[in-house]
């Protein structure tokens, strides 16, 4: 896991907010960071910056979805769907290289000869560059994990790095589990979410519990605000026992999804040749239409293109999601390694299951959030690849 | 790695300038690069590559084909295929180009290689890695044992680096050279030397199996020579290989160039044939 | 139950199979929940007895899948047409996508098929789903939602909830009315729902919007697309074999707009690329994760184009001409397009 995490162990600091009073929360939160919350859409809910204006008795026209989930994860935050890399001046034979990225606005480090950085003075309000996630749910904090072994390791991605490092994460544990929800399978609890401030609601309150001292920051920088107190109170001496027993209830109905048996036991380092020509991705894959839908909502999916495009002054570099379900995915002048549906499909699920793990020790890139479940046209999943290859049609 | 280099990112390049363009064949050209300073823009290990690009054109990586012993530039060996390739290859001397790298694992030139003899095969432009071995090679000739060379083209006007390899190493001592076409037109091209392919070649010269082998060239001619070497009685332990993916990163992130586990990018792009033989068969 | 039901499907299916006239069937494949059906190939007997399935939840067309099915075989592949599919199905034939010899069509009747969003947006997390006559019956895993208690509008859930089938069915099967229109090779049944709303009713509101409004509908609309391309893969009339979007060498390649008015105009450009030979089957807004309803645009088309060109529905027959494809002296005149579109918003 990422440095920055050290845990405060055992050492459990619990706070508490009464839920009509998320809204004056937020107005807070949103003054010490960008502040990202779900918020239900024509599409189901999605994370959007939160700029509910206090209306009538605090009443804020943004509210919290009450969905289980959002329909894409919030990985746009740290990893945006296109993003600007860099910009080139052509003059002639010459080139000039600028790098694009936003961190350097507010970093100390410049000088490179060969890269023009931008001028940081403008933007020094330490607060503005503070990044609040609130409300991610366990599978997709899990699902940050898995972002970070990938952006930084070295060579570090200092794009996602700089927005990574600036955001804290306040989890929510979950209260009524999709039937397409299997994190469990994975390991994770989504009734204790991790995260640098993991929440729970009951019904009537939402207790915090700070996990990082990053949190723990967040936390202590919101309790210099005016009128604070009236908003989050201590923990009582019962609390502990009801946010326990919750926490117990959300596990009960975790195990009795429907997918809660699903085994990840078969998969993982060592077993590409278990599984890499087994004769079930013909039908696994038969009716794929090998569009991106389930790369593009995925919490872990974080393959990428580089492209440029010339705005006529300079040529700009981005960045932008791609897809290995895609047929120009790994298409060059020289060939095309992977030339069939089959097995662009085969390269998805192999990668989750079996090649990230023997990476990763053992972590798969899945974390059970059920998205693609939601999301695939055809209704072709990673529960259906598992269950079939994990129920023998591998061997 | 120091602190500063650290935050640099990886994906930014820097500006080089081209300052030699020698033309090998109809289609291949070799271009010499230096770094705004005039030097050579980093070090790097035979074998290695680097992300070289023309903005709004393209970016592409190319092995390094010039020794790390070369301390005054870098050389790359760039056939005319693509998009960016094509346009290198109408460039005049002085045009800027950027460049990341060096990418990948590289030969290991002072581990496995030491005290071994080498019999490099390589087939059209495969010559652009191997060149850097070779050279590095040649600068520490004492550290290796006997040296062979086979290296194949279409026809004569296709052999890349035709003049390095008959010229200067065909010279040295302890270095076999053995070229060969698949077709030659005696009257045409002046042709006296071996006509045939690589693989079988390679088994005609019969070179004995105590060698260790290099071999890089289109993927149907890598094919033939390892059933060849094989049958030949080499190990595949010792035998080495280098791999062609489509990539954008270089850096083992942006998730198309692996085969199984490993990313050629980073893993790669050298293989020992029994390290591939562990991979599943996608390539 | 559907107007076909499963039994029927299966029974034919064997029997051909058996009778060796077919070794490939696409139809409808049972997932893990009611509603968790897939497109499905099927090879041998013994999977289409087990898992071939027919419900309110066989949303996907199959008819593009022939594209590559007939390919594989040197029989025949048994494809189920639904009456939407058989517009589909004469689409392609007449673009001679496939060959008709290598297929055994069945036509099969249907009831319409289920919004799944809509109804999980009502209902939380399912458990089941059954259909009794005119009556969804959707079983919630929870006694409560208790999503909802989080926030202040706390609704209650019965673990069972009723809904009228047509608050639950798709947009494009209320106003269904259609009938099989393809040269099939056996008939089961070929009747399709009986519309409930009118077809252009959405189309007309929009038109009716202010441009501004209509501007801001649209960009809200297309602010959400995620370039994931299932409209465009799973489009009947989306039959290049290299779309000029995921060519390399077609120098508009892109994976990304790159700003907020490209993103727009993909889907007008496809709009604009399929006029004509859009069946109106709705599969692109099926298939949007992200719930964009792009058949709207090519219903806004599809209506233009019965204004000017006169009647015509796509995929009605093979041999058909469309009328953006010929000329005839009833043709609006390039000079009274304008008003005769501007005339027809209020209707």
């Amino acid at each position: 896991m990422t440095s920055e995490k050290t845990k405060t162990e055992a050492k459990t600091k619990m706070l508490k907010i009464s839920l009509e009073k998320t809204g004056l929360l937020f107005e807070k939160l949103s003054a010490a960071g960008k502040l990202y919350i779900p918020v239900d859409g024509a599409a189901g809910a999605s994370f959007e910056k939160w700029d509910g204006k206090a209306g009538e008795a605090n009443k804020f026209e943004m509210k919290m979805s009450s969905a289980h989930n959002t329909v894409k994860s919030a990985k746009d935050v740290f990893f945006p769907q296109t993003e600007d890399l860099m910009r080139f001046r052509v003059n002639g034979k010459k080139i000039e290289v600028t790098d694009c990225s936003d961190y350097l606005n507010n970093s100390n480090n410049s000088n490179n000869s060969d890269v023009a950085r931008a001028d940081n003075s403008a933007q020094n309000e330490k607060t503005a560059n503070n990044i609040i996630l609130f409300g991610v749910r366990a599978c997709d904090v899990k699902s940050f994990e898995v972002l970070d072994r990938v952006f930084l390791s070295e060579p570090c991605d200092t794009y996602y790095k700089a927005r990574r490092e600036r955001t804290v994460i306040f989890s929510m544990a979950c209260a009524a589990p999709r039937e397409t929800c299997f994190c469990t399978s994975f390991g994770i609890d989504p009734s204790c979410p991790e995260g640098d401030v993991s929440c729970i609601a009951d019904g009537k309150y939402i207790y915090f519990e700070i996990k990082s001292e990053k949190g723990e920051r967040l936390m202590s920088s919101l309790s210099d605000m005016s009128d604070i107190s009236d908003i989050l109170e201590s923990i009582g001496d019962s609390d502990p026992e009801s946010v326990a027993s919750r926490r117990r209830e959300i596990k009960r109905r975790a195990e009795r999804l429907p997918l809660s048996g699903v085994s990840t036991e078969p998969f993982g380092a060592g077993t590409t040749g278990r599984y890499f020509s087994s004769p079930a991705w013909e039908e696994l894959s038969a009716t794929c239409l090998g569009c991106g839908a389930c790369t593009f909502v995925c919490p872990t999916c974080q393959c990428y293109d580089i492209k440029d495009f010339d705005t006529g002054e300079s040529v700009v570099r981005y960045r932008c999601w791609d897809s290995c379900m895609y047929s120009d995915f790994t298409k060059m002048s020289a060939g095309q390694p992977r030339l069939t549906r089959l097995e662009r499909f085969r390269q998805r699920f192999m990668h989750k299951l079996v090649y990230f793990p023997e990476n990763n020790d053992g972590l798969f890139s899945c974390v059970g959030c059920g998205r693609c479940l939601a999301s695939c046209p055809v209704n072709m999943n990673i529960v259906k690849v598992m269950k079939k290859l994990g129920g023998g049609a591998g061997d | 790695m120091t602190e500063t280099a650290k935050k640099k990112e990886p994906l930014v390049p820097l500006v080089a300038q081209i300052v030699g363009i020698r033309t090998d064949t109809p289609d291949v050209k070799t271009f010499k690069v230096v770094n705004t300073d005039g030097k050579k823009p980093f070090s790097h290990i035979p074998g290695q590559c680097a992300m070289l690009s023309v903005p709004g054109v393209g970016e592409g990586m190319f092995s390094i084909t010039s020794s790390p012993t070369n301390e005054d530039y870098m050389e790359f060996s760039i056939k005319r295929c693509g998009a960016l390739t094509s346009f290198l290859h109408g460039v005049e001397e002085g045009q800027q180009i950027t460049l990341r790298g060096p990418y990948g694992n590289g030969f290991p030139v002072n581990a496995d290689f030491v005290g071994e003899n080498l019999l490099f095969i390589a087939g059209g432009i495969g010559i652009a890695p191997l060149r850097s071995v070779i050279n590095y090679c040649r600068s520490f000739r004492e550290r290796y044992g006997r040296i062979d060379i086979v290296c194949g083209a279409r026809s004569p006007r296709d052999l890349v680096d035709r003049d390095e390899a008959l010229g200067e190493w065909a010279k040295d001592r302890d270095i076999g050279v053995h070229p060969t076409v698949d077709r030659a037109d005696k009257n045409e091209d002046g042709w006296e030397g071996h006509v045939g392919f690589v693989p079988s070649y390679v088994k005609e010269l019969g070179f004995s199996p105590d060698r260790t082998a290099i071999i890089c060239g289109p993927p149907v001619m890598i094919k033939f020579t390892l059933e060849g070497l094989e049958e030949l009685g080499f190990d595949k332990s010792r035998i080495y290989t280098t791999l062609e993916m489509r990539m954008k990163c270089g850096i083992g992130k942006c998730g198309r160039c692996n085969i199984g586990s490993k990313y050629v990018c980073r893993d790669g792009p050298v293989f020992r044939l029994d390290e591939l033989d562990a991979l599943p068969d996608e390539y | 139950m559907q107007r076909t039901d499963r039994d029927a499907l299966v029974r034919r299916a064997v029997s051909l199979m058996n009778d060796g006239v077919c070794d490939r069937v696409l139809a409808w494949r049972r997932g893990e929940f009611s509603s968790d059906v897939s497109p499905g190939v099927f090879t041998d007997t013994e999977s289409v007895e087990k898992e071939l399935v027919r419900n309110f939840f066989c949303g996907a067309n199959l008819s593009k899948y022939l594209i590559s099915e007939t390919e594989k075989t040197e029989k025949k592949v048994l494809i189920f047409l639904r009456p939407c599919d058989s517009y589909s199905f004469n689409r392609l034939l007449s673009e001679h996508k496939f060959n008709r010899e290598k297929v055994y069509a069945v036509a099969v009747g249907c009831d319409g098929t289920a919004d799944i969003g809509k109804l999980k947006r009502k209902c939380g997390a399912l458990s089941d789903i059954k259909r009794r006559g005119d009556k969804i019956i959707a079983e919630s895993l929870y006694e409560t939602n208790e999503e909802n208690e989080e926030n202040e509008e706390n609704e209650a859930n019965g673990a069972e909830r009723v809904f009228d089938l047509e608050d639950v069915l798709s947009e494009r099967c209320l106003s269904c009315n259609l009938k099989n229109r393809a040269d099939c090779d056996e008939i089961i049944s070929d009747g399709g729902r009986d519309a409930v709303s009118e077809r252009f009713f959405e189309v007309r509101r929009i038109e009716n919007m202010s441009s501004e409004e209509r501007y801001e509908f649209w960009r809200g609309e297309f602010s959400r697309c995620i370039r994931c391309n299932a409209c465009r893969d799973v489009c009947p009339a989306c039959t290049c074999e290299k779309c000029v979007f995921s060519n390399p060498s077609s120098g508009v390649e892109n994976k990304a707009a790159a700003n907020s008015f490209e993103e727009s105009m993909f889907h007008i450009i496809r709009a604009f690329h399929v006029a004509g030979r859009c069946t109106d089957c709705g599969e692109c807004s099926r298939v949007c994760p992200q719930s964009i309803p792009l058949h709207l645009l090519n219903r806004k088309l599809i209506k233009d184009i019965n204004i000017l060109y006169g009647e015509y529905k796509s995929g009605e027959s093979v041999s058909q001409i469309s009328p953006l494809n010929s000329w005839t002296e009833n043709d609006a005149d390039p000079s009274e397009v304008a008003e005769l579109l501007e005339r027809s918003r209020s209707k």
